[in-house]
């Protein structure tokens, strides 16, 4: 009945910075309007993987791939794409809330500046529109031309998650998005996150075990650069198949 | 040894120390029934209390456990199994009390030819050996040792449902012992209880170590053929 889209697919997907092998022969195919949380211990690959979905690696030096990394069924790598049309289907929402030094209702607007929009009315209205998605709207509304600077880390996060969705992107990277805030705004963004699943593909890579269980439907293990495990999230917290993810999650390792 | 190791580690103790208790009520049990000892029944009757605070404590230990350590995988199945292992072990203390008001009733020592028929000791005596056995395989792991009671069981099943036949016939033939043949009859009642809930308990020990979950599955079966 619920047919089940393919999103995001990676295919023996290898990546390297230099003579670093970072990850390792991933294979991996996400849902549509799903959220997937990537797991494991710090340095593993989880950021690196996230960022070959927008292509956010590329300018590092030396950094290469081999496979592919599919959206919607297309290679991102191939020579057609272009890169900032990528990123208006893929948004991003980094581990530190990273508000640019303008007003709020500039932060929210910026891509859409980018891509040329000047209308004062089509903006204003895609800043509501995002700003009540990300749950801020109520907050900000009265001092949008306030700088962005001045709010709470939980409201310059959910800022950035405005920003990100006002270009309308399909899916949502999020890199730790909540590990700097406190249980109430961490609460905010994984009820906006359980929100967004409805519209978006949503992957974050979280530390906080409970969150993953909280907000994913799948969950993904990374060790030392590879997928150990991808599993609905029921069953990787409650019967994990590999003894790597076991150890992990029940915070057994090394 | 990891924090969370060491709780887990008093958990388990604890239900041990109840498991041991539950089994010594159910040897005295047998006592009290072979030898219509009334003041051994009311001992028994008597202690089922602390049968009841070692529930209530563990439950306790359980719920903090999970509102602490918010235990996953293994540790997630252990608590649970932990949970439901304590719920059927108090039923067990029930039961041996059971036994207890049973054996009150006794005028005298059970008659041998009605004990040799009914076979209620070899019977009582499986079901005790089945419980140690379980709790073995709950200290040590094993779920294979766990899955060999789920087997035993059915001898005792089968001691069960015979039961009825050959007591209607002693009553028959002894109507003076009717009260003392209800008594044994109602004792190996009991005693088919056990090794129903010894049989969860494996389960349960089953469930934890090989996330495998085999309750029910004879339901399945039976709708099957
Ligand atoms: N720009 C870079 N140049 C060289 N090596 C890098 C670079 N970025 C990351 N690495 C290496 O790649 C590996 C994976 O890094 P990555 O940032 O993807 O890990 P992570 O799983 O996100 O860790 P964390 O949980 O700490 O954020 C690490 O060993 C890291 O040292
Ligand atoms: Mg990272």
């Amino acid at each position: 009945m619920n047919k089940k889209t393919t999103k995001l697919e990676a295919k023996e997907l290898n990546a390297y910075y230099g003579d670093f092998h970072a990850l390792k022969n991933i294979n991996i195919a996400m849902e549509e309007k799903n959220v997937t949380a990537f797991i494991g211990p710090s340095g593993c690959g989880k950021s690196t993987f996230l960022r070959t979905f927008n292509r956010m690696n590329d300018y590092i030096d030396g950094f290469r791939t081999e496979g592919d990394i599919l959206l919607d069924g297309r290679d991102i790598y191939a020579k057609d794409v272009r890169v900032d049309e990528l990123r208006k289907e893929v948004g991003m929402v980094f581990q530190k809330p990273n508000p640019f030094p303008k007003s709020i209702f500039e932060n929210v607007v910026y891509g859409l500046r980018i891509q040329g929009i000047k209308k004062k009315a089509v903006l204003e209205e895609a800043a509501e529109k995002s700003l009540r998605r990300s749950a801020l709207w109520e907050e900000v509304k009265d001092k949008m031309d306030k700088s962005a600077l001045a709010l709470s880390g939980g409201q310059q996060q959910r800022l950035c998650i405005a920003r990100a969705l006002a270009i309308s992107p399909s899916v949502l990277l999020m890199d730790e998005p909540a590990s700097a805030l406190d249980p109430l705004s961490t609460a905010k963004i994984e009820e906006l996150i359980y929100e967004l699943k409805n519209e978006y593909t949503i992957v974050i890579v979280t530390h906080n075990m409970q969150q993953a269980g909280r907000v994913s439907d799948h969950t993904a293990f990374f060790y030392m650069g590879e997928l150990v495990e991808f599993s609905k999230t029921k069953t990787m917290f409650t019967s994990p198949q590999d003894n790597r993810t076991q150890n992990y999650i029940t915070g057994r390792f090394g | 040894m990891p924090h969370i190791d060491v709780e887990l580690e008093k958990l388990k103790t604890k239900l041990l120390e109840m498991w041991d208790l539950v089994e010594y009520q159910l040897q005295s049990g047998r006592e009290a029934m072979l030898q219509a000892d009334q003041e051994l029944a009311q001992q028994i009757i008597k202690r089922d209390r602390k049968v009841n605070q070692f529930d209530v404590k563990i439950d306790r230990m359980c719920e903090n456990f999970f509102a602490l350590f918010t235990p996953v995988a293994v540790d997630l199945r252990m608590v649970l199994a932990v949970l439901k292992i304590n719920a059927n072990l108090e039923r067990i203390g029930d039961t041996a009390e059971g036994i207890a008001r049973f054996a009150k009733k006794l005028d005298g020592p059970v008659s041998e030819p009605l004990l040799e028929m009914t076979k209620v000791v070899p019977m009582y005596e499986e079901a005790v050996a089945m419980f140690a056995d379980c709790r073995v395989a709950f200290k040590t792991n094993d779920p294979v040792l766990a899955k060999t009671l789920i087997k035993r069981d059915r001898a005792l099943d089968k001691i069960y449902r015979k039961s009825d036949g050959i007591v209607t016939k002693f009553m028959a033939e002894n109507p003076e012992k009717i009260s003392e043949a209800l008594a044994v009859l109602s004792i190996i009642k009991k005693v088919e209880r056990v090794g129903d809930q010894v049989t969860n308990i494996a389960e349960e020990i089953i469930f934890y170590r090989e996330a495998k979950v085999v309750k029910h599955r004879q339901d399945k079966k039976k709708k099957k053929d």
